[in-house]
């Protein structure tokens, strides 16, 4: 098996670290590589490496990490039943591919297609359905786990490690294959309208609605720099699944061949962006059909989109407000972030069901409002108010996209924080399995 | 693409690598079946059920050792019987150690040199008349830009391919009267699990767009192809340097 020495970030690019580093392509030298790093000082998995912070990063430079994305081949289809049993690396984007011409489709996607299985489960993630849908994990039929002490197991909703694992943020074992119930179609895209609204209340009663009508897909688009009257307007999106299939483009993939200078992303660049955004189509509303890919992964069309912050990075806050207090906390975080003038290219509002199935699982009932911030002074102050707020409001904050939660306020969002701890310190040899996020919050090791 | 109607059998010899698998993948997207032969059972069994389930095809792994010569006729005879209509060959495998530990441990020139080289032969030199017999197919095989020029850095391996090289111009020239293609390909870097830890890479490409491109060049019926092809103007340089030099160069 070989190991290169890589350097290693997350998507906001804003936690860096240095580790042995392997990336097997049969199961064969996975297990190899696992076995060879838990003898040493230990792992973490990775899949697509989507998560925004520190959640993949190892602890130090003698621990090693394993890249996943070359496992991603296809172990088992039923196409009676849509049961698919895959390897952990396969990204959502082949899910799509290799499904939906099939009338099959994964039934919770997240807004990029390179997360994988494995990344999926470690932070039981949601789409744009999850008032219909729920998160990932609620698709899930089992997966198989290998512990820290090296032993594989076969974990299925019943077994003890099934609801620490889900959302478990990669700690209790490297997830090899994951199995999940796919859900039947009879087209290839979604028919999506566009509206605009004006703002924030409209926003809430246009959610209302939608559910109400139990429409597949919602998702709002917001200007996070409009403020008083204005704040909370954008663009609000439903879709429902069609039922036609339309003939499908070839993307041409763009990318960010460069790091931005940290000059080009002003206030004044943001807010002509949302501008821009916001009129890309004049009248109030617009219907088309769009393909799965296009209408799920938006950003995706861009690769590296991520450099345009420049080499400092950035950080994503993203919380979610229990349904009763979101006319309480929404105005507030909306608020705060248009007057710390910190600006966002583009501020994300969705609804959720409610709760996961994990221990720390994110959603629960209410909505969850998403937004980027370049990394720079003050940013670490405004994040601070943001999370309080957030739990003020009995919220909590998405641990894929955390970077700087500390252990009193992760402590406070999420209730089974000590359970999880427990599981944890059961677990033979958990050590070997840790990050730089466990660390920060205690949930591995002499801190727990 | 042209998505060729008539139902072909690609048979790939080397099938776990990333770029076996990746062209694999690329002509079973087209409705060709496939067979797989290699030395890792279970690698290939989730391989074939893997392209199975996408592109519904027929795929099967068969068990396949370079290095085990005198099983090769048995081998040829059991694809003879597997694979109805055309036959195409796809070869890849090859073993390539580091140089400094060939050098540090000399034993290991025979096998880097039957897998890359006196293997290949073997096994091309046995399925060659199936292929005559239907006057159909089509022959792919990987070479290496190593075979271009003997360099300090990798000349057992390099010399190995390069042999591999000649096998197949000749091999093209005996295949030509029977209507049949040999396409020499020499990748340059591919990011695969046998260069992860390579140093020195540059300009690296995806084993799925060397599978494209060598599928592309299939199509066209190329005799040689580098991929990617800027490859043949650093090659045509390094060609070009006079030994004289070259032996003074530490690369
Ligand atoms: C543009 C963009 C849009 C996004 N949109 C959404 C969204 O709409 N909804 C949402 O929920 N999330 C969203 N995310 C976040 C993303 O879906 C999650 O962070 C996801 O976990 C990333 O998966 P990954 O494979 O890249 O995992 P990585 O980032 O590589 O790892 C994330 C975590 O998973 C663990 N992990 C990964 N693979 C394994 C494995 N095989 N075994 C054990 N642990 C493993 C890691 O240790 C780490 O803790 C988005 C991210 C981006 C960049």
């Amino acid at each position: 098996m070989s190991w290169k020495s890589l350097e290693l970030t997350g998507w906001g690019r804003n936690s860096h670290q240095t580790a042995l580093t392997a990336r097997p392509e049969r199961q064969k030298d996975l297990q190899r590589a696992i076995g060879d790093s838990l003898a040493q000082s230990g792992l973490v998995a990775h899949g697509g490496l989507r998560a925004y912070g520190d959640q993949a990063l190892p602890r130090g430079d003698d621990q090693h990490a394993l890249l996943t994305t070359r496992m991603n081949r296809i172990l088992a289809f039923d196409s009676a039943t849509g049961i698919v049993t895959v390897e952990a690396g396969m990204c959502f984007r082949d899910m799509i591919r290799a499904f939906v011409p099939k009338g099959w489709l994964i039934p919770v996607s997240p807004g990029t297609a390179f997360a994988t299985m494995g990344g999926a489960i470690a932070n039981d993630i949601h789409g744009k359905n999850h008032d219909t849908q729920g998160s990932f994990c609620n698709h899930v039929l089992g997966f198989e786990l290998i512990t820290p002490d090296g032993n594989t197991q076969q974990v299925t909703p019943d077994h003890n490690l099934f609801r620490a694992t889900i959302g478990g943020c990669g700690l209790t074992g490297v997830i090899t294959t994951v199995t999940v119930q796919l859900k039947k179609i009879s087209g290839n895209c979604v028919q999506v309208t566009e509206t605009k609204i004006k703002d924030l209340e409209s926003y809430l009663i246009a959610f209302d609605e939608a559910i109400a009508q139990n429409v597949d897909y919602t998702v709002g688009w917001i200007d996070g720099l409009a403020k008083g009257k204005r704040m909370g307007r954008g663009i609000f999106e439903t879709a429902t699944l069609s039922d036609e299939t339309i003939e499908l483009k070839p993307a041409k993939e763009k990318s960010v061949p460069i790091d931005f200078p940290a000059l080009a992303l002003n206030p004044l660049s943001v807010r002509s962006f949302n501008l821009l955004y916001r009129n890309r189509f004049l009248r109030k509303s617009r219907t088309t059909l769009t393909p799965f890919e296009a209408f799920n992964y938006p950003l995706d069309a861009i690769s590296d989109w991520n450099r345009i912050y420049g080499k400092r990075g950035f950080h994503q806050f993203q919380c979610v407000i229990p349904r009763s207090e979101g006319e309480r906390a929404l105005p507030l975080l909306l608020d705060t972030i248009a007057r710390s003038g910190a600006g966002s290219f583009l501020s994300v509002l969705k609804t959720m069901g409610g709760d996961g199935r994990g221990l720390l699982s994110f959603p629960m009932k209410g909505y969850t409002l998403a937004l980027d911030f370049p990394h720079k002074a003050g940013v670490e102050a405004l994040f601070r108010s943001l999370h309080k707020i957030t739990a003020d409001h009995g919220g909590r904050i998405y641990l894929a996209k955390d970077s700087m939660l500390t252990r009193d306020e992760f402590d406070a969002m999420y209730p089974n924080a000590d359970e999880m701890r427990q599981v944890l310190a059961s677990l033979p040899h958990s050590e070997k399995l840790t990050s730089q996020m466990a660390a920060r919050l205690a949930l591995t090791g002499d801190a727990a | 693409m042209s998505i060729q109607t008539k139902n072909e059998t690609w048979l790939i010899l080397g099938a776990s690598s990333s770029l076996a698998r990746a062209f694999a993948a690329e002509v079973a997207g087209q409705g060709h079946d496939v067979i797989l032969a290699g030395r890792d059972q279970d690698d290939m069994a989730a391989t074939a059920t893997d392209l199975t389930a996408r592109f519904d095809i027929k795929a099967t792994p068969t068990a396949f050792d370079a290095m085990r010569m005198e099983q090769h006729p048995t081998f040829a005879a059991a694809i003879d019987a597997m694979a109805a209509g055309t036959l195409n060959i796809f070869l890849v495998f090859a073993q390539m150690p580091e140089q400094d530990d060939i050098d540090a441990d000399p034993t290991l020139v025979v096998p880097t040199v039957t897998a890359t080289y006196s293997g290949a032969v073997s096994v091309l030199h046995c399925l060659a008349p199936l292929l005559e017999q239907r006057q159909a197919g089509h022959v792919v095989i990987v070479g290496s830009v190593a075979g271009d020029r003997g360099r300090i850095k990798n000349y057992v391996y390099g010399s190995a391919k390069a042999g591999l090289h000649a096998y197949a111009q000749g091999l093209r020239a005996r295949l030509f009267k029977s209507g049949i293609g040999v396409t020499t390909v020499k990748p340059g870097f591919l990011d695969t699990a046998m260069t992860w830890d390579a140093e020195g890479m540059f300009l690296v490409s995806s084993p799925q767009a060397a599978a494209a491109d060598i599928n592309k060049a299939v199509t066209k019926g190329k005799d040689v192809i580098y991929t990617p092809r800027f490859w043949w103007v650093i090659m045509t340089i390094i060609k070009h340097i006079p030994e004289a030099i070259m032996k003074k160069l530490a690369f």
